[in-house]
């Protein structure tokens, strides 16, 4: 980020003027919390501490729901919107170190979907860790066509861990072996696995779990939570910070509890009501020239010595 | 024709072509009609639809006939699948806006389904003997 980004940044955390404004960029349908995380976080992605986040730390991105095979009237070219998504990640002055998708890589698991958003995203030439969205999940064989390109070094459904700058990085499924009329689930045995994941780590050491449905429940008339995710919140209790990214509801969405930070993306593709603001959860209309303030790219910065991640949203229509 | 009509005897055929056809053709309706009405309360119903728009199915509770076959058409813009409870009777595979799915109910009972991908839609078809 250049410093001018990066000033506009401490002026939009400090003051309420600032902080009202940092709303309104971000879109509808954020929960900003005052007290700990989130606000104080922008503060610290600041002109002093540009220099330093780089050599004592990391950056990685997030994007989630590119939904690539969709091609309905909210958004005729998710594929487009998808490249430009990339294409910001490409012009950042830095590369990030990886980037994290929170699933509904596809539309509709098919082959040409999955290899459409393989080869968009590989143009970025960062590495890619991916968890499934139930979209990825819908093929014949449940499963196998999203397993065959990201289900190495993975266990069951596709979860898995690894260890990043001193973060220790979880990628949960909670999308399959969904019960009818519930939420998203982890199940018992990827439960157990996460248990014995983290056992023995230190309680400093930074942790970041990425799941598509959100594992706190938002919104569970829609569907939006996850039945268990109490349970693999409480394995993760112990650890001065934990930040859990998201995607499936395609709006940013954030709260923070004790020592927990939730995020939840914006989409690439497109946009979804706020709860309860619809009929139902489904792909959101809004005028083609506002579309693109309504997707985007999220990006988190680890700092050596802060335990808190911070993670900045960008709009597509972002400058 | 009038004049025929009202001067023939009752009991004896028309012999005007003209009234010929006319008689024919009443008879042909009359027939047409006692069929109809006897088809429409004697068939089974054989085939039923389910809609999905907005997230949900409908109708919520559809009850059918052993051996109604029963299609889904999505209307919705998201895909949605079709799956019974126990993951045992039927599933579609992913239906895009437009597409259909069938399955024809062949034993009585209830079935509880649902949608693998937005699991808080559910309902119901009952099949009766």
């Amino acid at each position: 980020m250049t410093k001018r980004e990066d000033m506009n940044l401490m002026s939009c955390a400090v003051d309420r003027r600032g902080l009202l404004k940092c709303m309104a960029w971000a879109g509808t349908g954020v929960l900003w919390t005052v007290s700990g995380g989130v606000p104080t976080s922008l503060g610290l992605i600041g002109e002093a501490n540009a220099q330093t986040a780089a050599a004592t730390g990391f950056t990685f991105m997030q994007i989630s729901d590119s939904h690539i095979g969709f091609k309905r009237p909210e958004n005729p070219d998710a594929i487009g919107t998808l490249k430009e998504a990339i294409g910001k990640i490409e012009a950042m002055p830095t590369k990030p170190a990886f980037m994290i998708h929170t699933g509904d890589i596809t539309h509709l698991s098919r082959a040409d979907q999955f290899d459409d958003a393989d080869q968009i995203i590989g143009g970025a030439r960062i590495p890619m860790h991916y968890v499934p969205g139930e979209h990825d999940y819908v093929d014949e064989d449940a499963g196998k066509a999203y397993l065959e390109r990201y289900g190495k070094n993975t266990k069951g459904a596709g979860w898995y861990s690894f260890d990043q700058g001193g973060v220790h990085f979880i990628g949960l499924v909670n999308v399959v072996d969904l019960k009818g009329g519930g939420l998203g689930n982890l199940g018992s045995e990827q439960l157990e696995w996460l248990e014995d994941d983290v056992k023995g780590k230190s309680a400093s050491t930074p942790i970041v779990v990425f799941a598509h449905i959100p594992l706190w429940i938002v919104y569970p008339e829609w569907g939006w939570g996850t039945q268990d995710g109490a349970k693999a919140l409480s394995y993760l209790k112990r650890f001065g910070s934990v930040t859990v990214l998201n995607g499936h509801i395609h709006q940013l969405m954030q709260k923070v509890e004790g020592n927990v930070t939730f995020h939840t993306a914006r989409s690439t593709a497109f946009p979804q009501p706020e709860p309860g603001k619809a009929k139902s959860p489904g792909p959101m209309q809004v005028p083609a020239d506002e579309l693109r303030s309504y997707l985007g790219i999220a990006r988190v910065d680890f700092r050596q010595g802060s335990e808190k991640l911070a993670v900045t949203n960008t709009a597509l229509s972002a400058g | 024709m009038t004049n025929i009509a009202s001067t023939a005897p009752a009991h004896q055929p028309a012999r005007s072509p003209r009234l010929r056809r006319l008689i024919s053709a009443i008879a042909i309706l009359v027939i047409a009609a006692i069929g109809l009405s006897v088809g429409l309360s004697a068939a089974p119903v054989t085939d039923a639809t389910v809609k999905i728009d907005n997230f949900t199915f409908g109708p919520k509770l559809l009850t059918v006939k052993a051996g109604t076959k029963v299609t889904w058409v999505n209307q919705d813009d998201i895909p949605h699948t079709v799956i019974d409870k126990n993951r045992k009777v039927f599933r579609s595979k992913p239906l895009d806006t437009d597409d259909k799915f069938s399955f024809t109910f062949t034993q009585p009972g209830t079935y509880d389904y649902f949608c693998g991908l937005h699991p808080h839609m559910t309902a119901q078809v009952v099949v009766t003997p």
